[in-house]
């Protein structure tokens, strides 16, 4: 077919190159999700908090992490921690923290949005009940906020785990290197980009049915 | 830490030495140089990507929300599913390296032409979006009235919904300018001179990373401000008072 051969393609294939990469992607991408949300949150409150000294430098930080290109401050983390501390830190190391890093800017955007899309009537019925700043978050805005950008969330990790394939610029082995690895090993390169291609597309599309179909489900009807 | 050395741009950028004018002269050029250079290039590849990005983009989108073609409505939405749902980095290695082996013809397609097309028709995906989304939330009247004034169907796309549907997706097409600007940086990947891939060379041949990094993504942030501003100032002259475009996000 169009001069392509997928013999090469077996099941041995994919448990000494596929999964191993694919392993890494899932869990770059599950945690990123979790360190962005974590960080992404108390920038939000940083820049919600109405203090100046809070909000300037969450708002620098945001801001500046959203202009930069992603393959940027991949290659810049990775290359400039070295000559910082003094000894290189692994590639997957590297690329756990810069995409905590990076994410968080931008799961901090969308739970800024979240937070700011609660009626201002909540925020004061929580005072009005005597509750703390914290307690208010906790108990009465975040619940709500969470649910209102959970379809947002996901699919910014949808995002966060095509993304994951730019690792290859310091070469960690993500799902996409495994793929390629496979195919220089094999001498069919072609074939093994158009398999990694599939694979990304199957899951990312049904992780974006998903996230559809979640999203009929739980928007609060007002 | 080691400390900086901000010379190292007027260095040349082959025998290393400082040179007077900073700029170079021939082929004999220095760092500075060659990082304006490469700046061209990203330039070059996002502005051309961003093209062909609202050309077909604006097609899919249009195509999308057309009335009684449900086989076009559905070519637009496997379009944009499939270019939504693969990584860019894995668009540009499928451009680069399998359709020319598929496609004879493109073997002699230079990479350039081959990445601004992988470029271009990933964003495609997100600006049918756009398009699609800033069509359907005109009210139907719309529609509607242009079909009661007798238009023809690309009469009323003409001259009454994209008029319209253009300023709603004002804002988010802006974003998308932006991460067209960012994403251009994944092209280093197949050894376009863009400015990432002078990053990494410069970088290693001079030893000056921080130096080198900070210059490059100054130039990254410098070109999304410039687009940003750019595109505001078009969005405020094709404003029409009293419609208020609602704001949106981007993704990256």
């Amino acid at each position: 077919m169009l001069g392509l051969d997928f013999s090469f393609y077996n099941w041995d294939l994919i448990t000494s190159y596929v999964l191993k990469g694919l392993y890494f992607s899932i869990f770059l991408t599950v945690v990123a999700t979790a360190g962005g949300i974590f960080f992404g949150t108390l920038l939000a409150l940083m820049r919600l908090s109405g203090k100046k000294w809070l909000d300037m430098p969450a708002a620098f930080y945001v801001n500046g992490m959203r202009s930069a290109p992603l393959v940027m401050v991949i290659l810049g983390f990775f290359l400039l921690v070295p000559f910082i501390i003094g000894r290189p830190i692994g590639a997957e190391l590297s690329a756990i923290i810069t995409f905590i890093a990076f994410e968080a800017a931008y799961f901090s955007e969308i739970m800024r949005a979240g937070i700011q899309s609660i009626p201002r009537g909540q925020v004061f019925a929580g005072q009005a009940m005597g509750m703390t700043y914290s307690q208010n978050m906790k108990l009465v805005i975040l619940p709500q906020a969470f649910r209102n950008m959970l379809p947002v969330l996901m699919t910014q990790t949808i995002i966060l785990f095509q993304d994951t394939s730019l690792v290859y610029a310091i070469g960690a082995y993500d799902l996409l290197k495994g793929f390629e690895t496979a195919g220089k090993n094999f001498g069919r390169p072609e074939e093994a980009y158009l398999l990694a291609a599939v694979v990304y597309f199957v899951i990312c599309y049904a992780l974006s049915f998903m996230v559809k179909r979640l999203h009929t489900k739980i928007a609060i009807i007002r | 830490m080691a400390n900086w050395d901000w010379q190292v741009f007027c260095k040349d950028t082959i025998d290393g030495e400082v040179v007077a004018n900073c700029w170079g002269s021939g082929k004999d050029i220095t760092y500075l140089h060659w990082m304006v250079e490469a700046w061209g290039w990203t330039v070059a590849v996002s502005l051309v990507g961003l093209v062909i990005a609202l050309v077909v983009g604006s097609l899919v989108g249009v195509m999308r929300t057309l009335p009684n073609s449900p086989w076009l409505v559905r070519f637009g939405n496997a379009w944009v599913e499939l270019f939504r749902n693969i990584p860019l980095l894995v668009q540009v290695f499928l451009w680069y390296f399998v359709l020319p082996k598929m496609i004879p013809v493109m073997k002699g397609f230079p990479p350039f032409v081959l990445v601004v097309c992988a470029l271009g028709f990933f964003t495609s995906a997100r600006i049918a979006e756009q398009v699609r989304s800033g069509i359907q939330a005109l009210p139907r009247g719309q529609r509607y009235a242009a079909m009661a004034v007798g238009f023809t169907t690309f009469q009323s796309y003409r001259y009454v919904i994209l008029p319209m549907a253009y300023r709603i997706i004002f804002p988010p097409l802006i974003s998308e300018s932006m991460n067209i600007f960012k994403n251009s940086a994944v092209a280093f990947a197949v050894s376009i001179p863009v400015l990432a891939q002078f990053y990494l060379q410069a970088g290693e041949e001079t030893g000056a990373q921080v130096e080198m990094f900070v210059g490059v993504t100054a130039l990254y942030i410098v070109s999304a401000l410039a687009v940003n501003r750019i595109m505001t100032a078009i969005e405020k002259r094709l404003r029409i008072p009293g419609f208020v475009a609602p704001g949106g996000t981007g993704g990256h």
